[in-house]
């Protein structure tokens, strides 16, 4: 699904890669966790993966597709295909859950019926069935990001972003936002989560990518945070 | 783009003429002010047009005569010249009571019959083309007998030079307030885009297009300069009937006839409605442009 080969990010300025030299395969329906400590890289290959960022050095494949090489019609629908969430939610405060959840349909100009629908499916999916009405800054903050992931998986989504998603949260909230996370991979969706979350990862025994001054320092199908950093 | 992004895009629109309210309502009246200006100009430009052809198809040369000049062979004379169409020969006396008939009151002019007569005998030749006039009074001025020949060549060029400058005039004070205009347009679309500088942000991640961000803000300034638009029109023809219609009441402006054929007005209006819509998506496209990086 993801083939990333020798690929380098040299950030304008900068003297030291974000990333340097990385070659990764991700396959369809895999959950990643993307460790490291600040300034690892984990922030830049997420956004790489979203072409938000290109790479100064190597390729990124997504489904076969060299995302350096998408003309602008295509870009638009690589990252239809695409569901991210932050580690600020970056919800809209004066829209209701509702209208943050159906925001991500309206962009795409689904029709009105489709969007009542499948946002009231992707609400009871992550448990804020009840909700609709309420505003973000009514709702705590592991709600909060339950929305933004409602928000990224309603337009179902092949790959689901996140970077730092439990940042924020406690952690019992950060417990069920991955529980959450695990189900939704469970169903389908292939996840790639840049994380600190140590007990989180070493837990849910994951694939995990270990990311250290821009390099691949290890890559375990069934991995724990490790303590090389 | 399709219908449901369409109709989201005019939410957006509406959503933000309201919270813009008061400063998009500066910006289509002064659009209106600018339009109202610009359309005055080409109202009068039209029939300004209209006087000059009136005056060039009903041009005559006055050719006067001296008093002992031999009007039969002047006559023959003109006659033969190529272009000419008739000639009517006037009399000092038909003259001088023509003259007190245009002053409204011949009493004006007594005293001045027979002897004390100042006008001379005169040809009043009509011509077939307009065109040929210039050069027909040269050779009319050049026959033995004719002290003059006189078309209104001063009074056409007066005319010409007046409305030249007003025109002028109007044209840059419109243009001036155009450009105030689009300022406005850009500075109004510029808070919209600050208001919703993070929602663009989120779209972007949501895979919103270029258009869908765009088009919302291009809508918003369209739809200023289409207010500005209809307000201007409407003042335009509710005045411009007034005045076209006083003016074919009104005995003294006999020699000015309004231009009322739809045919001649459409084109300044619909052209109006062009240029206030062309205003507000140039302003809404300059701010995007500027200010808006998707």
């Amino acid at each position: 699904m993801i083939s990333l080969q020798n690929v380098t990010k040299i950030y304008p300025g900068s003297a030291s890669p974000a990333l340097d030299q990385i070659t990764l395969d991700i396959e369809k329906g895999e959950f990643v966790f993307l460790v490291g400590p600040s300034g690892a890289g984990k922030s830049t290959l997420i956004k790489l993966l979203f072409r938000e960022l290109l790479p100064t050095k190597g390729e990124i494949y997504f489904f076969g597709r060299n995302l350096a090489r998408l003309d602008k019609k295509a870009l638009l629908n690589h990252r239809r295909q695409i569901g991210m969430v932050f580690q600020d939610f970056r919800l809209l405060k004066q829209k209701t859950v509702f209208e943050n959840v159906a925001f991500a349909l309206e962009v795409l100009g689904k029709p009105p019926k489709e969007i009542e629908f499948k946002v009231a499916e992707v609400l009871e999916k992550v448990g804020l069935a009840g909700k609709e009405k309420a505003f973000p800054e009514e709702l705590s903050g592991g709600e909060q990001q339950r929305v933004g992931v409602a928000r990224a998986l309603v337009k179902d989504p092949l790959l689901l972003l996140a970077d730092e998603p439990t940042g924020n949260l406690d952690r019992n909230t950060s417990r069920q936002l991955m529980e959450l996370l695990e189900t939704l991979n469970a169903e389908g969706t292939t996840m790639v989560i840049a994380t600190h979350a140590w007990d989180l990862v070493d837990r849910m025994q994951k694939r995990v990518i270990s990311l250290n001054q821009g390099r691949l320092v290890r890559d375990e199908k069934r991995g724990t945070y490790g303590h090389e950093f | 783009m399709n219908f449901n992004s369409l109709r989201y895009c005019l939410r957006q629109s509406r959503e933000a003429l309201k919270r813009n309210f008061w400063l998009a309502l500066v910006t289509s009246c002064i659009i209106a002010v600018s339009l109202i200006i610009l359309g005055g100009f080409l109202l009068l430009a039209v029939n300004v047009a209209q006087v000059m052809r009136d005056v060039q198809s009903n041009v005559e040369i006055c050719v006067f005569l001296y008093d002992d000049a031999d009007q039969d062979w002047l006559a023959g004379e003109l006659q033969r010249l190529e272009g000419v169409e008739t000639i009517r020969f006037v009399s000092k006396e038909e003259g001088l009571a023509e003259f007190g008939r245009s002053l409204g009151d011949a009493a004006l002019l007594a005293g001045l019959q027979g002897e004390n007569n100042p006008l001379p005998d005169a040809f009043r030749v009509t011509v077939t083309d307009a065109e040929l006039v210039p050069a027909l009074a040269q050779t009319m001025r050049e026959l033995e007998g004719v002290e003059m020949a006189e078309y209104g060549e001063e009074f056409v060029g007066e005319l010409l030079k007046i409305t030249g400058w007003i025109n002028r005039f109007l044209v840059v004070v419109g243009l001036l307030l155009a450009l105030g205009a689009v300022f406005l347009i850009v500075t109004t679309i510029r808070l919209s885009l600050m208001a919703r500088r993070e929602e663009i942000g989120i779209m972007k991640y949501l895979g919103a297009s270029d258009w869908f961000v765009r088009f919302p803000f291009l809508l918003e300034g369209l739809a200023m300069g289409w207010l500005g638009n209809i307000v201007a029109v409407f003042v335009l023809a509710v005045v411009y009937g007034k005045v076209a219609s006083t003016l074919q009441q009104d005995a003294f402006a006999f020699f000015l006839r309004p231009v009322t054929s739809p045919e001649q007005l459409l084109p300044v209006f619909l052209g109006l409605l062009l240029l206030g819509t062309c205003m507000g998506g140039f302003g809404s496209l300059i701010s995007l442009h500027k200010f808006l990086r998707v």
